[in-house]
């Protein structure tokens, strides 16, 4: 087990996948993160060197992953929302922000389904 | 699609005029326009517009972060009462 970026144990698994546990890092930058090391991709997180987790450490630090990340996120929607653009608004109501339909689906940002008083269930 | 750079941003050549002389004048003065259309360009910065939303003129001061995008945003054009919770309106 190995702890990089902070709270994150992937498992015994490919270094590559074990990287995308940590939030920020998908599969594409994970496979980045292993070429840039040189370890070979077959290789398993725990067999690896301590040399080699550093380095991997250090690359990872370089970007914004983890509690950044996700801060950095949630300032960028505060910003919309503060300035009453239209995305903000849509941002703040929780419903799609980028032109998709609400009058069916879009149940992702609407939470599940509320009944309607009256309407026939087919 | 995203606006091709070469273009550069696009804002209506009136409304772009009317800002120049404003800037000029000094003066602080609404500008009334149409032109939901127009992307808001650094020289907008403090000026207070007026944009239409199909119905009323919607005041909007132009602040900093607002440089991009466009006046439209910022002038909902559509009114939400929220639905009814009137109980069995046809029962059976």
């Amino acid at each position: 087990m190995a702890r990089i970026a902070g709270v994150n144990l992937p498992a015994n698994k490919r270094v590559e996948i074990a990287l995308t546990y940590i939030y920020g890092i998908g599969k594409s930058r994970a496979k980045k993160i292993v070429e840039e090391v040189g370890v070979d991709s077959k290789r398993r997180l725990n067999d690896l060197t301590d040399n080699e987790l550093t380095n991997i450490r250090n690359i990872v630090s370089k970007s914004s992953v983890e509690g950044e990340l996700r801060s950095s996120v949630s300032i960028n929607i505060k910003r919309l929302m503060d300035s009453g653009c239209y995305r903000g608004i849509r941002h703040r109501k929780g419903l799609p922000v980028r032109g998709q339909r609400t009058s069916t689906n879009a149940r992702t940002r609407k939470g599940r389904g509320m009944a309607i008083a009256g309407k026939k269930t087919t | 699609m995203a606006r091709s750079i070469w273009k550069g941003p696009f804002v209506d050549g009136y409304l772009l005029k009317q800002v120049q002389e404003l800037n000029k004048t000094g003066s602080r003065q609404a500008i009334r326009t149409w032109s939901r259309r127009s992307t808001i360009i650094p020289q907008f910065v403090g000026i207070n517009f007026a944009v239409h939303n199909g119905r009323k003129f919607i005041p909007v001061f132009i602040t900093e972060e607002m440089v991009g995008q466009k006046l439209g945003e910022y002038a909902p054009t559509r009114t939400f009462f929220g639905h009814t919770a009137d109980k069995r309106v046809k029962k059976d």
